[in-house]
């Protein structure tokens, strides 16, 4: 069974991010980018799955322009085994993901996609479930454990207030929950193999479809700043202030 | 304008956040509807009708809706909404799941979690942990978002007299079913919806002292929630974690306990009307937006103040 597993290049999670002084975008230059954490935890899913036997092989897939190669590379020295990279400059949103990704699944008919359930940087939440939406196939969001058994997966997702445990067919669409594991480390050796790993690259030209965004971004600016307050120096100031001049209590 | 509000419900009633989400279809400003999709939803329906601002209510009650599963509540929401203007839900775990389906069913993008009406194609939203945010303007003939409940009041869940319409569709997609849900049982209330949270971070130490919290939440009636280091810790499950990849909350009572204050942390809970932090460590960010800071040990803090209310 061969798994896909999307990866996205975002700005490291220990970065913090500030628009732009003209309000046009958010600055990055210079900025430390890595994979996104929940697409981290992707990969190490496939990989699970792999060493259960459940997959036979992990391909790794990004969209973005050439320096998404970067994750992907990252990706198969945690032990993917081959990379796909669909090559654009444009400015990318989830559905025109969602629409590059399902060409890539059309090609390459996994039974399993595996994406992170948002990304640090939109915050969108949205990619992996238009995938499926697109593809017709179940979708499990938001997992925190996948058991899978012949053509069917057991999944316990993260919802409101508990969890929730699905019984979903193959071919199925994933997005994880950071419950669902902890990443290991690519080791120096595994990094070099990476190197000679197969990697293609894809246009979206090639794949039909058509990138544009549908979402105009107007401005950024920062949030609105909340000022300190005080210090209070006891219990029982602290208990006044609370009854009688922000009266919360 | 025509507005499609899916309600947030448990088939009794109607939960707190479709209020929410019913504000912000007011400042998009239009004929509002709500969809209720579920099994043996009459309570709802009703409570839905009720709700100040709601001229429709539809009801979508069937068996392939009991736990609305993403796939068919995808197909419901893309065949009801394809004739309104616009399609609302909360941004909650179930929102979330179903939305962005019916959206690229409609071929449609989707805006996530506004917290701002801007205009009537122009919202607010907050991107990267909410360190910035984002005006965004829609292209898109139908405009499909969720609403993050804390950025609108509620809408006066009384004084509605909408009519109730039954909806015939009803598709099942065949490609999923529900096994089991465990939820906390809890006699506190939900963290999203309660006025006062209490929230304990690794300066808990333990999941065994979380009983501090508990026994402070229910003096107040607040609900207990926890930062994203004492869940990775394993003092507290991960459905009590506060911040942007947990629970966003905005209650008028936000209470930290051994909290420092990481970004990702102040994105769940800055919006609260007023802050308390307590923390022996005077330097602690958490400081920087809390409205009281008490610099003590909270294994004394604690016991005081349950004594002094």
């Amino acid at each position: 069974m061969k798994i896909l597993v999307a990866v996205k290049r975002v700005v490291d999670y220990n970065v913090k991010v500030r628009p732009k002084s003209d309000g046009t975008g958010v600055d990055l230059a210079n900025v430390k980018m890595a994979i996104n954490p929940f697409c981290e935890i992707a990969v190490e899913e496939a990989l699970r799955l792999k060493e259960k036997g459940v997959a036979t092989e992990i391909i790794a897939v990004s969209v973005g322009d050439k320096s998404c190669q970067e994750q992907i590379r990252t990706a198969l020295a945690l032990g993917a085994d081959r990379g796909i990279l669909v090559e654009t400059d444009a400015e990318l949103q989830p559905l025109a993901i969602a629409k590059l990704l399902k060409a890539v699944v059309d090609k390459e008919q996994p039974q399993i996609v595996i994406l992170g359930k948002q990304s640090i940087d939109g915050d969108n939440n949205q990619t992996g479930q238009m995938l499926a939406a697109l593809t017709g196939y179940a979708q499990g969001t938001f997992a925190s454990q996948i058991t899978v058994e012949g053509d069917k997966a057991s999944l316990m997702r993260e919802v409101d207030g508990g969890l929730q445990t699905l019984t979903l067919n193959l071919p199925l669409i994933v997005t994880t929950d950071l419950r669902l594991n902890e990443p290991r480390y690519a080791s120096l050796p595994n990094i070099m193999k990476a190197k000679k790993k197969p990697l293609d690259t894809l246009t979206p030209a090639e794949l039909g479809i058509d990138p544009a965004p549908r979402v105009k971004l107007v401005k950024v600016e920062p949030p609105a700043e909340r000022k300190a307050g005080i210090k209070v120096a006891t219990v029982e100031e602290l208990v006044e202030k609370l009854k009688n001049e922000a009266k919360v209590i | 304008m025509s507005i499609l509000v899916i309600a947030e419900h448990d088939n009794a009633g109607i939960k707190g956040a479709t209020l929410n989400t019913v504000t912000a279809a007011q400042k998009i400003g239009g004929d509002i509807t709500v969809l209720i999709a579920g099994q043996g939803v009459a309570g709802a329906a009703e409570a839905a009708a009720k709700i100040a601002g709601v001229s429709k209510v539809l009801v979508a009650d069937n068996a392939v809706y009991a736990h609305q599963l993403a796939e068919n509540m995808g197909l419901l929401i893309a065949e009801v909404g394809k004739s309104y203007q616009y399609i609302l839900a909360a941004a909650t775990a179930n929102g979330k799941n179903y939305l962005p389906r019916a959206a690229a069913l409609l071929d449609v993008s989707q805006i996530s979690e506004i917290t701002e009406v801007v205009s009537g194609d122009t919202f607010k939203r907050p991107i990267y942990a909410g360190n910035v945010i984002a005006t965004v303007q829609s292209t898109d003939p139908i405009k499909v978002i969720t609403v993050r409940a804390t950025g609108f009041d509620a809408a006066e869940a009384t004084g509605g007299s909408a009519a109730i319409e039954q909806v015939s569709f009803a598709q099942d997609a065949g490609v999923s079913t529900f096994v089991k849900e465990e939820l906390a049982k809890s006699d506190r209330p939900e963290l999203t919806a309660a006025k006062v949270v209490i929230s304990g971070g690794r300066g808990m130490q333990n999941g065994d002292n979380f009983k501090l919290l508990y026994s402070l939440a229910d003096k107040l009636g607040a609900a207990v929630g926890a930062s994203r280091a004492a869940v990775d810790a394993g003092f507290v499950p991960n459905d009590m974690q506060v911040g942007q990849t947990g629970k966003i909350v905005a209650p008028d009572l936000y209470i930290a306990v051994g909290i420092s204050g990481a970004i990702q942390h102040l994105a769940g809970m800055k919006d609260s009307k007023t802050i308390v932090a307590i923390n022996k460590d005077a330097d602690a960010p958490i400081f920087q937006v809390a409205d009281y800071g008490l610099v003590a040990d909270l294994f004394q803090a604690l016991p005081e103040i349950e004594k002094a209310l």
